[in-house]
């Protein structure tokens, strides 16, 4: 007690004396610090960053039911034999229908929509239209286009969607479920029929119940059009419809006109497909959740039916993972490593069992792989994708069974499972009053049971950009001296304006690199058809002629231009890294995977970059090593290069002329998604790396 | 037998004292009881409840009930209220199957929730005062959370797009109120037998709540005695209307399923209500089996009537009554007893269909857009089957039309522009003045008042369909102004879609029609229907996040009032010309600081400058060092101590 009062007073003793220097506050202390320090702290940080990514499958927790009102698994099922024999008996129906008759016209939706209506449903048909996502500049995050009917529609090519809605017996129907099967009406299908045999199932049993708060709705959606433009159609038509006149509704026989019918707000949907046999000894359920721009449906959604599919029902779940990863030996080292480090740490304490086998952390890290792509790509992966446009959780649920499609035997015990599943998901979601909201929206999947949340996987992201504010001032404060001590005016001193010609050039580059995001629109208006290769050649000798106009007009902007114009590069690299940063710290917020595997790439391109012509000039091993490191960065930093490798890495080798013409596929379902990537790749990404190509080949 | 005369004694006491009441008075109150049964087209029974209570005219003084309920009573004087109307209703009306055009359910289809509405007889200022006071009576006498309509924001003045046109009428709904049985048991109460006696006995809870249709409803209104001195009567009017779904083994899906009172209700009807003028069980039968049968003069084709081929009744009706498309079956339970209960009975023998008569136009109303900025509201007419057999139609310079009168109400969370309505006919954009005949806005003050929308359209009868929609921006609300389960999203109460040239009755033609029921079919209503309620989700803050939220609070408190403080008391430039004059001193600030601190443990006034050794000051340096090792180290070795013991 003594000691501390001496303490204290020796403190006040102090700041009462104040020391003769002046000392700068202790924020700004480590501040300086760091900046002075700024090459060891970043190669520190980046490192760190990079293991800290390396290290979230150690980090994944197990996921656990955070609304306690969706009790899954709680309530018996209530499924009878009746039931599954009505399912049967859809699916036998269009077996047969498909053995005598040839796919034409909606004798398939109409015979599905009998069997809803049988069951008491209020049956509707819907028409739409094939076409879909068109790029247009403006509509990047405008939200789902209401109004987009086409004028001049054509009767040649239109889907027909047949959907059943079931009123909850003593519910306000308020909101609804929707349950959505798509279905080949053309085609058929063996595994397809599966599915609808399990939705009949589920909807025969949903027709009688008393415990329905929700209104049910079953979409049987015309997947030869794609699964998901049959989805968002619907959608379309039920959040935002056109009452004008539409020429799609005298197409055909069906009279659609003024029969759609709604079911108030949609609090949760699951989309079911049967696909293919399972590789396994158990059926296997694959969630897929990734919707647009890397958004997730909330994770109690997945918990549930995590839950019911691996508790009740015995399916066997998982969610996509990075098959090449699986066999990675340098994973697989490390893996190894972090096994031995959890075991060295377990016996130290007990407690400190964080410590993964090496097995488990390989399919963690390739499931976080595929979770860390899917998102980044911002491509919805099923038609789930269109729900979360209109704020609605959902999922898709791919069952593969275990036996042929033509197995009579197996059939009903998989309807009985698959139905149980889907009963004892829609009646968790039934018993909720309030939408989800109580779980994370923010993760990143590591297995269908084991989850990163936002606050653990930022802080690899956190680690990997702290370097770039730190060495944009120390780069600014060095550039600032050199060129005080290279200018004699002495109006040039002037501290504050010394980064102003380089924001210039940084400007000019990010102007070139928007315009360039907005080219492919334009290409795309070109009349004639062109073959995708032939518009990047396009886009390619646009853009290069564009960045060439940029260097001629703008005067220092260029690297070939004469020294003494130039401006000075540490500060050009300082305002490149603050771009970068802004950027990078932006497109988090936007997509959060996009901005860590773009971190990846451009932090370190950013701090290598540097003048090859004075590395060159010293010949020191040092410098050399650090202008190759930075050159072999700039090249696979080139959003194209970057492509193929990643390409490569998949397992798809593409090489020559036809990388072009894959890379603007790539690009053009990018847009056509409306991914945030796109953007990031035109506006962030490839200005930062114009500019480190700048700094590259300065004339200093 | 001694004690059967002593419990005989009171019930015959009673009976001399309810007889000498009777004749006593000159216009005796009245209590009445009915039940109407009506299988619907979807396999299903409605059950009406309908029980009416007539206190006639009377002085106000003094005023003393022997049936009448006196809270009632003393609701209306206090409040002095003209008419109102309070109903609680659990499911959803389905106009599609049971019907939309008959009395039944232009009165009976209410919107989800409670509904009240009420004329009061005072002057324009007190109305809302009367208003705010009725609600707080009815909520205490219900059970029910009524009170909620008290606040501004949530109840309308609607002027005549409610179909009762005065200035004095005040109107409120509560989507979200559950019913259930404690609503039930209140409004029972108020019934002369309760469910002791009578048809009401058949309201067995469960089976009563297991329907898809529940509402309950009770309408009261004061006439006038026209007389000097005497004060008003009031007619209480209660009904229950329960939509069951009779339990059937027959797997045959076209055969309607057969039912009778105790399977449907699981209780039998044993004897009227003692108090009851009249206590009757009718039952209808709509659609084709009314046409049937033309002339029900003789004895066979009467019995023929509740005995064929299609179907058999259990019990004999009393009496017989037709209507153009519907057959009325009466029944008096009054012969019923303990020994033979009435159990009326409807068994079917062969399949039959028919449907009920829809309003000329099926409204349904949703909610447009996405995303938690804006919205639209859009109200969809279509024409439905018997439109255009329905009389009413208005011709009007050689155009004939239907009128109809929508009436909204909007929260103030949900801010309307009214400029941006837009009216489709037939999916053809129509200007205001072409359809829009009449029109009145109430516009939403923010947290003071609800908006209010009052529309007359007037349609081309060979409409087939027409789309109303007004766009809206979704407001921000105070924290503390979130209910709970905000989460859930915000109710937009039933818009209302009445038709005020068609007008829905049932007339039966029967000249003895005493019934208080069939005399309230046989009034012109006007056709009515309430559309779905809508769920708005609006923004909610993260409310299971306290902690975060004092977290950030209190730092931003600390970084404020740190740097307010910071620049109160620091001074710069006094700091600075301090720090000038040190280093002009140039002495040993270590030194000084020991003889300070010297001073100060001593208490003495600061001692000049004593020449310490050196030596001995790295000594006291190094030991306070030490010092804090070791304090460090202990704190260390007690944490790790602490912590492994756990």
């Amino acid at each position: 007690m003594a000691s501390e009062k001496r303490d204290k007073e020796e403190e006040e003793v102090k700041t009462d004396d104040g020391s003769p220097k002046i000392k700068p506050r202790p924020i700004v202390q480590l501040g300086i610090f760091l900046v002075a320090h700024s090459p060891v702290f970043s190669v520190v940080f980046s490192a760190a960053g990079v293991l800290a990514l390396l290290i979230l499958p150690l980090l994944a927790k197990n996921t656990y039911i955070s609304e306690n009102a969706l009790m899954p698994g709680s309530a018996r099922s209530m499924l009878s034999n009746r039931d599954v024999s009505d399912g049967s008996k859809l699916v036998k129906d269009i077996k047969n229908y498909w053995l005598n008759h040839e796919g034409q016209g909606v004798e398939v939706q109409k015979l599905i929509g009998k069997y809803m209506s049988d069951m008491g449903a209020e049956v509707y048909y819907q028409k739409f239209h094939p076409e879909g996502n068109q790029f247009h500049p403006l509509h990047f995050f405008s939200g789902p286009d209401s109004y987009t009917l086409l004028d001049n529609v054509s009767c040649a090519s239109y889907g027909v969607n047949v959907a059943g809605i079931i009123r909850a017996p003593r519910g306000d129907g308020k909101e609804s479920i929707v349950l959505v099967t798509p279905y080949d009406f053309i085609n058929g299908g063996d595994y397809e029929a599966l599915s609808l045999g399990i939705t009949s199932t589920l909807f025969s049993l949903l027709a009688r119940v008393t415990w329905l708060s929700k209104d049910i709705i079953w979409l049987v959606t015309d997947s030869r059009y794609g699964d998901y433009r049959p989805v968002a159609a619907w959608l379309t038509e039920y959040h935002s419809p056109s009452f004008k006149v539409s020429d799609l509704l005298k197409c055909g026989e069906l009279n659609t006109a003024d029969t759609f019918r709604r079911a108030g707000t949609v609090a949760a949907a699951l989309v079911l497909k049967v696909d293919g046999r399972s590789e396994r000894f158990e059926d296997t359920l694959s969630i897929y959740a990734e919707a647009s721009n890397g958004q997730m449906p909330n994770l109690d959604l997945i918990n549930v039916v995590n839950y019911l599919a691996v508790h009740r029902q015995g399916f066997y779940v998982k969610v996509e993972k990075v098959v090449s990863l699986l066999s990675s030996s340098w994973l697989k080292i490390i893996g190894e490593i972090f096994e031995a480090v959890g075991k060295l740490a377990r016996t130290l304490n007990p407690d400190w069992n964080f410590g993964i086998p090496a097995a488990d952390y390989l399919e963690g890290s390739a499931t976080l792989a595929s979770s860390l792509y899917s998102q980044a790509l911002g491509i919805p992966t099923g038609p789930h994708g269109a729900f979360r446009d209109y704020q609605v959780d959902a999922i898709t649920l791919k069952i593969s069974p275990r036996f042929p499609p033509d197995s009579k035997t197996r059939q009903h015990d998989f309807f009985l499972r698959g139905a149980r599943l889907l009963e004892g998901t829609i009646r968790s979601v039934n018993n909720l009053l309030e939408k989800f909201h109580q779980s994370f929206f923010l993760y990143l999947l590591t297995s269908p049971s084991k989850f990163i949340s936002v606050g653990v996987y930022m802080i690899a992201f956190a680690l990997l950009v702290a370097p770039l504010p730190m060495v944009a001032a120390s780069l600014y404060i060095e550039g600032c001296k050199a060129l005080t001590k290279s200018t004699d005016n002495p109006t040039e001193n002037l501290k504050s304006w010394k980064w102003l010609d380089a924001a210039k050039q940084v400007f000019a580059l990010h102007l070139l690199g928007f315009i360039v995001t907005l080219l492919p629109y334009f290409i795309c208006q070109v009349p004639g058809q062109h073959s995708p290769r032939n518009r990047s050649i396009m886009w390619g000798t646009t853009s290069s002629s564009l960045l060439l106009i940029t260097f001629a007009i703008i005067p220092g902007c260029s690297p070939f231009s004469s020294r003494h114009h130039g401006t000075n590069w540490a500060v050009l690299k300082s305002v490149t890294i603050s771009a970068a940063f802004i950027g990078l710290c932006l497109m988090s917020i936007i997509n959060f995977a996009t901005a860590e595997i773009g971190a990846l790439l451009l932090v370190p391109t950013c701090l290598m970059a540097q003048p090859i012509k004075p590395a060159l000039r010293s010949r020191r091993i040092k410098s050399l090593l650090g202008a190759f490191c930075s050159m072999v960065l700039l090249t696979i930093g080139f959003p194209v290069m970057f492509f193929a490798i990643s390409k490569g890495l998949f397992g798809e080798a593409v090489v020559g002329l036809s990388l072009g013409g894959e890379f603007w596929t790539w690009l053009e379902s990018l847009w056509a998604w409306k991914s945030a990537t796109y953007l990031y790749i035109g506006m962030v990404h490839l200005p930062c790396w114009l500019l480190c190509l700048c700094i590259l080949f300065h004339p200093s | 037998m001694a004690s059967l005369i002593r419990s005989w004694i009171p019930l015959l006491i009673l009976q001399s004292f309810l007889v000498a009441i009777a004749f006593g008075s000159k216009e005796a109150e009245e209590f009445s009881e009915a039940l109407l049964l009506k299988p619907l087209p979807d396999r299903k029974v409605l059950a009406h409840f309908h029980f009416e209570n007539r206190a006639p005219p009377s002085n106000s003084h003094g005023r003393h009930h022997h049936l009448f309920p006196k809270a009632i009573s003393q609701l209306v004087q206090k409040f002095r209220v003209k008419e109102m109307e309070l109903s609680f209703t659990q499911g959803r009306w389905n106009h599609e199957h049971w019907g939309g055009f008959d009395p039944l359910s232009s009165m009976n289809a209410k919107p989800v929730g409670v509904e009240l509405w009420a004329v009061f007889d005072v002057p324009q200022s007190q109305v809302d005062t009367s208003w705010k006071n009725l609600t707080h009576a009815l909520s205490g006498l219900f059970c029910a959370s009524i009170n909620f309509l008290e606040s501004s924001t949530s109840y309308a003045a609607p002027t005549w797009g409610f179909g009762t046109n005065s200035d004095k009428l005040r109107y409120g709904s509560l989507p979200r109120e559950a019913v259930c049985t404690e609503n039930l048991t209140p409004w029972l109460k108020l019934l002369p037998c309760r469910d002791k006696d009578g048809i009401s006995a058949l309201m067995n809870r469960p089976s009563v709540y297991r329907g898809f249709y529940h509402s309950q409803r009770l309408h009261l209104s004061t006439v006038e005695s026209g007389q000097e001195g005497l004060g008003s009567g009031i007619v209480l009017e209660q009904t229950l209307t329960v939509v069951l779904q009779p339990e059937t083994t027959s797997v045959e899906t076209n055969m309607q399923p057969s039912w009778s009172l105790s399977s449907l209700f699981g209780r039998k009807v044993v004897g009227s209500c003692v108090l009851a003028k009249s206590s009757n069980v009718y039952l209808q039968l709509e659609g084709r089996l009314g046409h049937e049968s033309k002339n029900v003069d003789t004895e066979i084709e009467a019995h023929k009537l509740w005995k064929n081929a299609d179907f058999d009744l259990s019990l004999k009706p009393d009496r017989v009554l037709r209507e153009s498309s519907s057959l009325l079956f009466i029944f008096d339970i009054d012969k019923s007893s303990d020994s033979e209960p009435f159990d009326l009975g409807l068994t079917w023998k062969l399949p039959s269909k028919w449907s009920c008569q829809q309003a000329p136009l099926q409204a349904t109303r949703f909610l447009m857009g996405s995303g938690n900025e804006r919205g639209a509201i859009a109200i969809l007419l279509k024409a439905t089957e018997s439109q255009e057999k329905l009389p009413g139609r208005v011709v009007t310079d050689g155009r004939c039309t239907i009128k109809a009168n929508i009436f909204q109400i909007f929260p103030w969370y949900v801010k309307v522009y009214y400029h941006t309505l837009q009216i489709f006919v037939d999916q053809q954009q129509k200007t205001d003045c072409e359809v829009l005949k009449k029109i009145n806005v109430s516009p939403s003050t923010d947290k003071v008042s609800s908006g209010m929308l009052e529309m007359m359209l007037e349609l081309p009868c060979e409409v087939k369909s027409a789309a109303i929609s007004i766009e809206y921006d979704k407001g921000f609300l105070h924290i503390d102004e979130y209910p709970p389960d905000a989460n859930q999203g915000f109710d937009i109460p039933s818009a209302l879609i009445s038709f005020p040239s068609h007008h829905a009755s049932l007339d039966f033609q029967e000249e003895l029609s005493k019934s208080p029921l069939l005399s309230s079919f046989k009034e012109k209503s006007l056709v009515r229907s309430y559309t779905e309620v809508l769920l708005v989700p609006l923004t909610t803050p993260d409310f299971s996040m306290p902690y975060n939220v004092i977290t950030i609070t209190c730092t931003i408190f600390a970084l404020y009032f740190g740097s307010l403080l910071n620049v109160l008391r620091r001074r710069i430039g006094e700091e600075e010309r301090f720090l000038k004059s040190q280093a002009g001193k140039k002495t040993f600030g270590l030194k000084q600081l020991l003889s300070r601190l010297t001073a100060k443990i001593r208490g003495r006034p600061i001692e000049p400058p004593s020449s310490d050794s050196p030596a001995a000051q790295s000594s006291f340096l190094s030991s306070k060092l030490i010092f804090k090792i070791i304090l460090v180290a202990g704190a260390a070795a007690a944490w790790q101590y602490f912590s492994t013991d756990n």
